[in-house]
């Protein structure tokens, strides 16, 4: 534990080297490049046609309305369980077991249930309400997001929401804060960190997914993230793939700095 | 004597099945500086968040300045807190923390600003307005949750426990600071504390808590020299607490000794506990006591020396100025003035018997 | 937040509103356990109560190949992560402040990166220097994204370590060696363990990465899924996703029990959990 302890974080350093940094290098490489090898900025600039600009501010639009969704969503539930006093068993069937269910499995599902004939349907029609019809529109987009995005919301806010001592909120009521007051006040301004944290947490994902517009969006429905993955996997295009994969990095650049900006302790971190 | 300005009357609290508080009794006057003493989870905490309105007890009643105030929340109470550790608004400047209560009241931007400078200036933070809580030491964070609370013009100030997270000096300091401000505003003063000496040094009054019964309320005074039973007399000061029997009135004895004392009523050949502080026990050559003892342990303590001596089979603590040294063989005597007599507890539960004032 | 004039209502109220979202949330979960007892071929309707997906499921060579790469992958990855995740904490803990706040950061990047640009990053570099796409790359992915949550996990128990218990443990005459493994590695415990379990969930969980670093040739469960969308998952996917999570939700329960009596008043731990 000494000096020569230090040595021990030089595998990490070499691994981070090795597959974070110089990959993260190789999207620029191939995004300022074209196949011959010149430098160039028509990767970059393509994002102004309209086919790549219509699928991303789709993506901003639709992953904005689903981190909205998520935060009206998850403060209430994040604030109950801070209250509670054996939240953390509620915590884990929140946020870890979901997780044991495939992914791809628990977001097709949702085809089941949203279905014309589905699940939620017949539910509504047997109860002689209107049947809801979202399967395959931007709708359902949005419905796989919040879904599958709502614990990374919820996490950071139980996280800054727990750390307020119960004096200050005894405080404030001392002063003479009623309930409302005391929490637009003192619990809103304090879980700042928690809220940006999970705004980020959401906002990410949500931006470059192509897989819960693929399942769930039908076809016809094209998100930045789908853009992308379709140059690398079928198009062969890894410049341009690179290319818009930068212009993604400055939206995922800002978020991140916001984050760094308001949280600066890690107050609100996932952890 | 100045009206009562709180009282609280048959008040019980469990939390689970842990009984806090039974049947508690206690009015607090106007103007009173009353200081709830006790060891922790003795019960002072729950009553003062019961006073503040942080807690509702399961039966009895508080009533303030007349009027029942059990069910009210704190926000509507004429009161107001300095808590613990201080629950400082840590997003707001130390303005705005002592402002906000009279903002939620309304009052206007001048008279704000006034009573901020005010505040600041009682408590010797003159400038520290724009300055961030986190950026302040414990005292003088203290000292802003102090004016935070002040500013609201209570009648009453609760403080819990409000110099534990200082150092000894600072804790010293502010105990003064304490006492001036009680005299400057002219308000009541509900101070919950483990510190046995804080109690003693800024108190009109004090109560003593143990297990959710009051054990004594008096002045410092006389809880410190008249306590009413051996927890008190162990929990205030050091005290030699010796199985005796009461033969008759003013005389006991105990160590196999008889000794005069004051104390009468107690009948005759009654088992007591017999409480003798350690500076009042005299020490002289051997002999010329009423018991011959040996000392074992000598420390300087600067204003005097403290001595364990062994005699009568017991192992006195004794304060004294005169100095002897380990080994040596001494008397001891006690001025009958000074032995306190008291009843034995039936058993060990009834330790913690509620006494009525 | 208390509202002290209707407890009752409010905690109806707090109760309502949980019960809603572990519906949205267990919804499509419970739809596929229906699914994987439908003896009909098609999620579309229900052809009566059937053990056969699960008796099938064991003779579906595919099916249990990906199983079987995902449960490898899951583990090495997320044993390597956590024995070079572990270290870096402890090398971390003798170095300098600013080269410690930018391995961190270096650190944060997988971690708040889009999983489809750390997927292309890492295609990109495998591509560039001519490796084989399969087993390895994608085991290489997977511990590239797994150490992260092992180095988060461990963090803060590293940082409140108790440094007088390991300066006493030196001072009755243990080395250094034998101090962090009698003393110090028994407080990170808890830490290295949450950090491993998370690595091995987010390894078995990850489809984007894997799709991007996987070659032809070879499955895990999420990519085989992917494929399989276009003509209709099998049943016994939805099977063997069952088995998973109720075993999973049963280990829960029975790990969980005993605490629960334990812990009456203490404070909840912090839960250790991450997306």
């Amino acid at each position: 534990m000494k000096n020569k302890s230090r040595l021990l974080s030089g595998p990490y350093l070499f691994w981070a080297i090795s597959f974070i940094i110089i990959p993260f290098c190789m999207i620029f490489c191939y995004g300022l490049t074209d196949k011959s090898g010149n430098l160039t900025l028509a990767n970059i600039l393509s994002i102004a046609t309209s086919e790549h600009s219509k699928a991303l501010s789709l993506s901003i639009e639709l992953s904005l309305i689903a981190t909205a969704i998520c935060l009206l969503l998850g403060y209430p539930l994040a604030a109950i369980l801070a209250h509670m006093k054996n939240s953390s068993g509620v915590i884990i069937f929140v946020f870890i077991l979901p997780m044991w269910m495939n992914f791809l499995l628990r977001t097709l599902a949702w085809q089941t249930l949203l279905e014309k004939t589905g699940v939620i349907n017949t539910v509504l029609s047997a109860l002689h309400l209107p049947t809801i019809n979202i399967i395959n529109t931007s709708g359902a987009i949005v419905l796989g997001m919040v879904y599958n995005f709502l614990p990374f919301m919820v996490l950071p806010l139980y996280n800054s929401l727990t750390k307020i001592d119960e004096n200050v909120l005894n405080a404030a009521a001392d002063l003479g804060a009623n309930a409302f007051q005391t929490f637009y006040k003192i619990t809103l301004p304090l879980s700042v960190p928690g809220i940006i944290s999970g705004i980020t947490m959401v906002f990410v994902p949500a931006l470059t997914t192509f897989v819960i517009s693929k399942l769930l969006g039908g076809s016809k429905i094209l998100l930045i993230g789908n853009v992308i993955e379709e140059q690398f996997t079928q198009a062969g295009n890894w410049h341009l793939g690179s290319g818009l994969s930068i212009v993604l990095m400055i939206f995922i650049i800002i978020n991140m700095l916001l984050s760094a900006v308001f949280d600066k302790d890690g107050e609100g971190s996932v952890l | 004597m100045s009206k009562r300005l709180i009282e609280l009357n048959n008040i019980s609290k469990s939390f689970g099945n842990n009984i806090v508080l039974d049947e508690l009794n206690l009015y607090i006057r106007e103007n009173e500086f009353l200081t709830l003493l006790g060891p922790s989870g003795c019960g002072k905490t729950t009553t003062l968040r019961i006073i503040g309105g942080f807690e509702t007890p399961d039966t009895g009643t508080v009533t303030f300045d007349g009027t029942d105030i059990t069910a009210l929340p704190p926000n509507k109470r004429q009161l107001n807190t300095v808590f613990q550790k201080y629950a400082l608004f840590t997003h707001m400047n130390i303005a705005d923390n002592i402002a906000f209560g009279l903002k939620i009241k309304g009052k206007t931007d001048k008279y704000i600003r006034d009573k901020i400078d005010y505040a600041l200036r009682l408590v010797n933070l003159e400038g520290y307005g724009k300055r961030m809580p986190d950026s302040l030491s414990g005292g003088q964070q203290q000292r802003i949750a102090i004016a935070r609370a002040i500013v609201n013009e209570p009648k009453v100030l609760l403080l819990d426990e409000p110099l534990g997270a200082l150092d000894l000096k600072l804790r010293q300091d502010m105990q003064y600071e304490l006492i001036r401000l009680k005299e400057e505003l002219g308000i009541t003063f509900i101070y919950v504390t483990h510190d046995q000496e804080e109690a003693l040094t800024m108190s009109d009054t004090i109560v003593v808590m143990n297990q959710g019964y009051i054990q004594q309320i008096g002045t410092p005074e006389d809880i410190y020299n008249e306590p009413e039973n051996a927890f008190v007399a162990d929990f205030i000061g050091d005290s030699n607490i010796i199985d005796g029997i009461m033969l008759q009135d003013e005389l006991v004895m105990f160590l196999g000794t008889k000794f005069a004392c004051v104390d009468t009523g107690f009948g005759t050949n009654k088992p007591v506990d017999v409480v003798i502080r350690p500076e009042d026990v005299i020490l002289s050559p051997p002999e010329r006591g009423s018991l011959n003892g040996v000392v074992t342990h000598l420390i300087f303590k600067g204003v005097h020396y403290e001595m364990e001596v062994q005699a009568g089979g017991y192992e006195w603590l004794v304060h004294s100025t005169t100095m002897y040294p380990v080994g040596a063989e001494v008397g001891l005597s006690v001025d009958p003035f000074n032995i306190q007599i008291m009843n034995k507890p039936a058993s060990e539960d009834e330790e913690a018997v509620a006494i009525e004032e | 937040m208390k509202k002290r004039a209707f407890p009752g209502i409010n905690t109806v109220l707090k109760k309502i509103y949980i019960v809603l979202i572990f519906i949205f949330l267990y919804a499509p979960i419970l739809t596929l356990i229906v699914l994987s007892f439908n003896s009909s071929k098609t999620r579309a309707k229900w052809g009566g109560f059937s053990f056969k997906w699960y008796i099938l499921l064991f003779s579906n060579r595919d099916i249990m190949e990906a199983l079987s790469t995902t449960l490898s992958i899951a583990l090495l990855s997320s044993a390597i992560a956590t024995v070079i995740g572990v270290c870096t904490c402890v090398g971390l803990r003798k170095m300098k402040s600013t080269s410690r706040s930018v391995i961190i950061g270096v650190t944060n990047i997988p971690m708040l990166n889009a999983d489809i640009v750390t997927g292309i990053s890492l295609m990109l570099l495998f591509l560039s220097i001519g490796m084989k796409f399969g087993f390895g790359t994608i085991l290489l992915s997977h511990i590239t994204f797994n150490i992260p949550y092992v180095i988060l996990s461990v963090m803060p128990r590293m940082k409140n370590l108790n440094t007088p218990v390991y300066e006493a443990a030196l001072d009755l005459g243990a080395s250094p060696i034998y101090a962090f493994f009698k003393v110090v590695l028994p407080e990170l415990l808890p830490g290295i363990l949450s950090g491993f379990l998370l690595a091995f969930t987010m390894s078995l969980d990850d489809f984007i990465i894997t799709h991007f670093t996987k070659g032809a040739g070879i499955d895990t469960l999420s990519t085989k899924i992917y494929t399989e969308v276009k003509k209709g998952i099998k049943p016994e996917m939805y099977a063997l996703s069952t088995i998973i999570f109720v075993s999973v939700l049963i280990l829960l329960i029975l790990v969980n029990k005993p605490e629960k009596a334990a812990k009456d008043d203490v404070a909840p731990p912090q839960p250790v959990v991450i997306p």
